[in-house]
């Protein structure tokens, strides 16, 4: 059954029914619907819900909470997604799943409650420290909110890796019509490794800490981190193509950009000029199997997302292999907009507008 | 009678800190504890880090690795979806108390149902004895060089005046590890702390003064002097709230 949702809240409600049953996170706007959702909806659904002293004490109470087997999410925006970078690299050290959902607003420093996308590079290449990568679903409408959340939590448990949602502003705010997921229950004591007390497994107890320490060899560790994230880039990129096959010009964007480009896709084709669009749905791992299709046939790719600079542009030009030029759209603090779109596109196309 | 020697089979065997160190004994009694109520098979322990890290190869339970200030927000969490098992966090003074001073006092704050144990040598021990929030005023430390001075660094943090402002913690306690009688108390109020916790009562705490002669150069004996003289003058030792949170 259909019904009207907030972005926010369809998010938090798939949530649950996917068979989280625990939140700590801090209140930051455009996030804050997130937190407010969970404070009334988590203890009726049997869970525990905490609104904590900050972000850093969220993420680590959702360290603990997760660690011990129960699915687990925080969420925040810009300067709250910072605080939780150091909790995200031990997650992943210790190689706890657990989903983070960041609700990008517009800019570095304090910024603005407006929507932006410039977290791209903090999401996508390992916000922390030590140079660690995790999978990150970009949801593009208020049903993708909910879908992408729940499948963030099996791809964190297939892994035993933190994913992220990298939701914004816009499609949090706005409101969709949306299926939601039917509701899950999980047995808390379903993974051997997570804490639960010593047993037959772990006579000695669990030592569930940086798995650098004890569970591998010193030769083993980095072979094994590699292992992992290569099996995620191989099994885990989707992506969805609007009129690529024949496209002259290929549009690459996520989120809310995203959707822009595909008015823009309409809106060239009835002029007949041949648009399409690659819109990553993971932007890690980033969407390199559509490229490789596309690569030395379209002419030419430009990214469309809201930053500065580009952001994204540098994976899609490391994507295109210098087989077909890449070209920026940066934004900034504005969405898109179609016409704009197809202008620098017409640009590219009579060789005005310079390549990245 | 022959004495026979009993040892909690949670202790996985000799550890590793320095000899002389507070930890070990603190450890021990833990295990010891834990054997007595119960609670060895349920237990998790939310493990700091500092020289607490060798709390991993020293007791033979459930342990996570937490990040620096971060193991009572980590036990939290597992005690909300764990609520049946024994939790509790095992922190030195400067994870606890510099780092982690938020997650701390708002553990108690917010009445998270867990034990903390504070492990307060005075010093950053595991970074090589830098000056902690507990380091006494004129103690000589690697950035303290002419002793720790009020005009520079205030006095000492006292955290058990802190959690004793709020109306809602369970247990208090301050014990040491200097002389056997203290050691026997120090565990007696261990056992509290823990069963405080069982009983859903509410948040927790322990603080354990302990030498670290490495760090505070000096032999194991005098250390253990220094702490019945000038260090329990600054930080009484006994119990502060007992029968408090939700059963007053
Ligand atoms: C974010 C961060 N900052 C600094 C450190 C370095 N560090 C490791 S242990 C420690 C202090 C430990 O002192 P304390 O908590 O008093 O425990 P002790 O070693 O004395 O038992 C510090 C500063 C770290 N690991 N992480
Ligand atoms: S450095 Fe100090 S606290 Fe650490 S193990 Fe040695 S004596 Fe103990």
């Amino acid at each position: 059954m259909k019904q009207l949702m907030k972005g926010n809240h369809a998010l938090a409600e798939a949530a649950i029914r996917a068979g989280c049953r625990f939140f700590a996170g801090y209140p930051i706007t455009p996030q804050s619907e997130i937190l407010e959702y969970f404070s009334w909806r988590m203890p009726e659904a049997g869970g525990s819900f905490a609104q904590t002293s900050s972000e850093i004490e969220g993420i680590n109470q959702v360290l603990g909470a997760a660690a011990a087997g129960q699915r687990a999410i925080t969420s925040s925006s810009g300067p709250g997604f910072t605080l939780k970078q150091e909790g995200i690299s031990y997650m992943q050290s210790l190689e706890v799943p657990a989903v983070i959902v960041d609700v990008m607003r517009y800019g570095i420093g304090l910024g603005d409650i407006f929507y932006g996308q410039g977290d791209y590079f903090q999401a996508t290449k390992g916000g922390g420290h030590g140079g660690y990568l995790l999978p990150v679903y970009a949801p593009s409408s208020v049903q993708e909110n909910a879908d992408l959340v729940a499948l963030a939590f099996d791809t964190a448990e297939k892994y035993r890796s933190p994913v992220i949602v990298l939701s914004d502003a816009a499609i949090g705010q706005m409101c969709g019509s949306v299926e939601l997921p039917e509701m899950k229950e999980f047995d808390i004591d379903r993974f051997e490794w997570a804490l639960k007390g010593r047993d037959r497994h772990y006579p000695q107890g669990r030592t569930l800490t940086d798995r650098m320490y004890y569970d591998f060899g010193y030769d083993e560790y980095d072979k094994h981190e590699r292992d992992r994230y290569d099996a995620m880039k191989e099994n885990e990129q989707l992506w969805e193509e609007v009129q690529a096959e024949d496209a002259e010009v290929i549009l690459v964007s996520y989120g809310i950009s995203s959707r822009i480009c595909k008015e823009a896709v309409k809106a060239a084709r009835a002029e007949g000029l041949r648009l399409g669009l690659i819109r990553a749905i993971t932007v890690w791992p980033f969407p390199t199997k559509a490229f490789q299709k596309y690569n030395g046939k379209a002419s030419a790719y430009m990214t469309v997302e809201m930053s500065q600079m580009g952001q994204m542009a540098e994976d899609a030009f490391i994507a295109a292999h210098c087989q077909t030029p890449v070209y920026s759209m940066p934004t900034g603090r504005d969405v898109a907009d179609s016409e704009d779109i197809i202008a620098n596109v017409k640009d590219i196309l009579a060789g005005r507008k310079e390549a990245f | 009678m022959a004495m026979t020697k009993k040892i909690p089979d949670t202790i996985k065997g000799a550890n590793t800190f320095c000899p002389g160190c507070g930890h070990g004994v603190v450890v021990r009694l833990i295990a010891e504890a834990l054997e007595e109520l119960g609670h060895a098979d349920d237990a998790i322990c939310a493990v700091a880090v500092g020289c607490s890290c060798l709390v991993n190869v020293a007791l033979g339970i459930d342990k996570i690795g937490c990040p620096h200030g971060r193991a009572s927000a980590c036990a939290a969490g597992i005690k909300r979806v764990r609520p049946g098992n024994l939790v509790f966090s095992y922190q030195g003074d400067g994870d606890s108390l510099s780092i982690g001073l938020a997650e701390t006092v708002y553990s108690a704050q917010r009445n998270e149902k867990f034990t903390q144990i504070i492990v307060n040598n005075g010093v950053f021990g595991m970074t090589g004895g830098q000056a902690s929030p507990c380091t006494l005023i004129g103690q000589k430390t690697t950035t303290t060089v002419d002793g720790r001075s009020v005009n520079m660094s205030g006095v000492p943090l006292d955290i058990m005046k802190m959690f004793g402002q709020i109306e809602s913690v369970a247990y208090l306690a301050r014990g040491s590890v200097h002389d056997a009688q203290n050691i026997l108390n120090t565990k007696r109020y261990i056992k509290k702390a823990f069963e405080a916790q069982m009983a859903g009562a509410g948040f927790s705490c322990v603080e354990i003064l302990s030498p670290c002669p490495t760090n505070w150069h000096m032999e194991p004996v005098d250390s253990m002097e220094r702490i019945a003289g000038v260090v329990s003058a600054y930080y009484p030792i006994g119990e502060i709230v007992t029968g408090g949170g939700l059963n007053a």
